[in-house]
């Protein structure tokens, strides 16, 4: 069943993508994040990179700790062009 | 790890995997790739993934029109889809000097046998149609041009080379070289020594920094430029927009979300990549007076990545000035993606065949001591 459990939800990746991909050689989470699009879609990686690092720990034998976290991106949840528009005098 | 190769690439982004690639399609297999990060990891992942042919140049026109005849079968040639699109670049002229630089442009484009042609704002708005009209006074359009997944191209060249016998070593640094009588014998990682007949330096805004292990002096500095994307939305933006005015660029990934950057002329050379508030801040003022529509489009992620910036913004290659089995495939000033299928062939015909490319000669690394001939005018973020 575990192909219709949902890692990463802003891009409809299952547990079975993320195990075959780090099978296929994608075993840190800057590798895997740019394969399969994880943490990069509106969540900012909420949900999914927690998740994908206890799997990474699990398939490469790693404690927890040892797995990398991604770097963090700005804005912290999606923001509007709009909203940094701003005064013309500032910056 | 092997011991000893042919070639020693330094560096896993598009240019030295796609030189891996290219010398092994042609029967040379005995090539090593050393990358000290991940594959992908500098400039390439970092990048707009624009492809253009329409500079200012004649060497970096030939140098893109060779290289989108190559990425327009580069999918197919890879078994692996890059994401191609040749949805057009449109250059939007703001002031009246441009206008007349972008007639030089073009007029060269088109003797060199690009078509690119100069359009009114009402014939750039049947194109982009969100466009404020009132902002710009001309544009040009190459139909050709267009963009593709860095990551992916990467990642296709990789996949191809291994599967020819090339080995790619990731997260592994190079640390120095043993150099004798003017050419490089070892080269020393802090994985292993490996012996190389020769050894490529493709090493991006890091070029500069690998040279001077061997004694050589490049006149490359990194510059941090920023980028951002933006939620993914039903595709309305076929080409990419930019302006040289502004230093802006935008486009629609295939899958969906706009990428986009903006140069600051403020940015001294550094290796930081960290990203800032002024650039968002900046970024917006201009995305949304040229295109008004983006006041309420999200941005989801921003980034950084480096130029490695030659004093012309034209590349260098061909062998260092002191060290003659020391290629260089760097100095890109921003636009190595878009020209590398062309430059990795250029290198691959020296290494394979000693062919002498007129291009090797023009952008050798000694065109700095005999003074700089033409800069590139058109560099964009």
């Amino acid at each position: 069943m575990k192909d219709t459990i949902i890692i990463c939800r802003c891009e409809d990746i299952t547990y079975d993508d993320v195990v075959k991909a780090i099978e296929e050689g994608y075993d840190d989470i800057e590798s895997l994040k740019r394969r399969l699009r994880i943490g990069m879609g509106p969540c900012q990686g909420r949900t999914c990179i927690p998740l994908v690092m206890r799997i990474l720990a699990q398939k490469t034998g790693k404690n927890r700790e040892e797995i990398e976290p991604p770097t963090h991106r700005p804005p912290l949840t999606p923001a509007p062009f709009g909203l940094f528009v701003g005064d013309e005098d500032e910056g | 790890m092997k011991d000893k190769a042919e070639v020693v690439i330094i560096g896993g982004g598009v240019n030295g995997c796609g030189l891996a690639y290219v010398l092994a399609k042609n029967g040379m297999d005995d090539v090593v790739v050393v990358e000290r990060n991940y594959l992908g990891s500098g400039a390439t992942g970092r990048c707009g993934g624009g492809i253009r042919q329409q500079w200012s140049t004649e060497e970096n026109i030939k140098l893109a029109m060779e290289s989108v005849r190559v990425f327009e079968k580069l999918s197919d040639e890879l078994e692996y889809d890059i994401e191609y699109e040749q949805g057009g670049y449109l250059i939007l002229a703001i002031t009246e000097d441009e206008v007349e630089q972008f007639r030089k442009n073009v007029a060269l484009q088109n003797s060199l046998g690009l078509n690119s042609k100069m359009l009114s704002p009402d014939e750039a708005k049947e194109i982009v149609p969100y466009l404020d009209e009132n902002e710009f006074i001309a544009a040009t359009f190459c139909n050709t041009d267009g963009h593709a997944n860095p990551f992916r191209v990467v990642e296709g060249y990789a996949r191809m080379a291994k599967k020819l016998g090339v080995e790619i070593y990731t997260h592994t640094e190079v640390k120095g070289f043993k150099v004798d009588h003017g050419r490089i014998v070892d080269v020393v990682t802090d994985k292993g020594v490996i012996r190389a007949k020769y050894v490529v330096n493709a090493a991006g805004a890091y070029s500069a920094r690998i040279a001077k292990m061997a004694g050589v002096e490049l006149p490359n500095k990194p510059y941090r430029h920023e980028i951002l994307a933006t939620e993914p939305y039903e595709h309305f933006l076929d080409p990419m927009v930019i302006s040289f005015h502004y230093g802006i660029y935008f486009s629609q990934t295939k899958h969906g979300e706009i990428v986009g950057g903006i140069g600051d002329p403020e940015e001294k050379p550094s290796y930081n990549i960290r990203s800032s508030m002024r650039f968002v801040t900046r970024m917006a003022r201009v995305i949304t007076k040229l295109m008004p529509v983006f006041k309420n489009i999200n941005i989801v992620r921003q980034w950084a990545g480096l130029y490695d910036v030659t004093p012309d913004a034209r590349p260098i290659l061909g062998p260092a000035d002191t060290v003659e089995n020391f290629l260089q495939i760097n100095g890109f000033s921003g636009h190595g993606f878009m020209i590398s299928p062309a430059v990795t062939r250029i290198t691959a015909d020296y290494i394979l065949y000693g062919r002498e490319d007129e291009m090797l000669r023009k952008l050798s690394m000694s065109r700095f001591k005999e003074g700089i001939a033409e800069r590139e005018a058109s560099v964009v973020g």
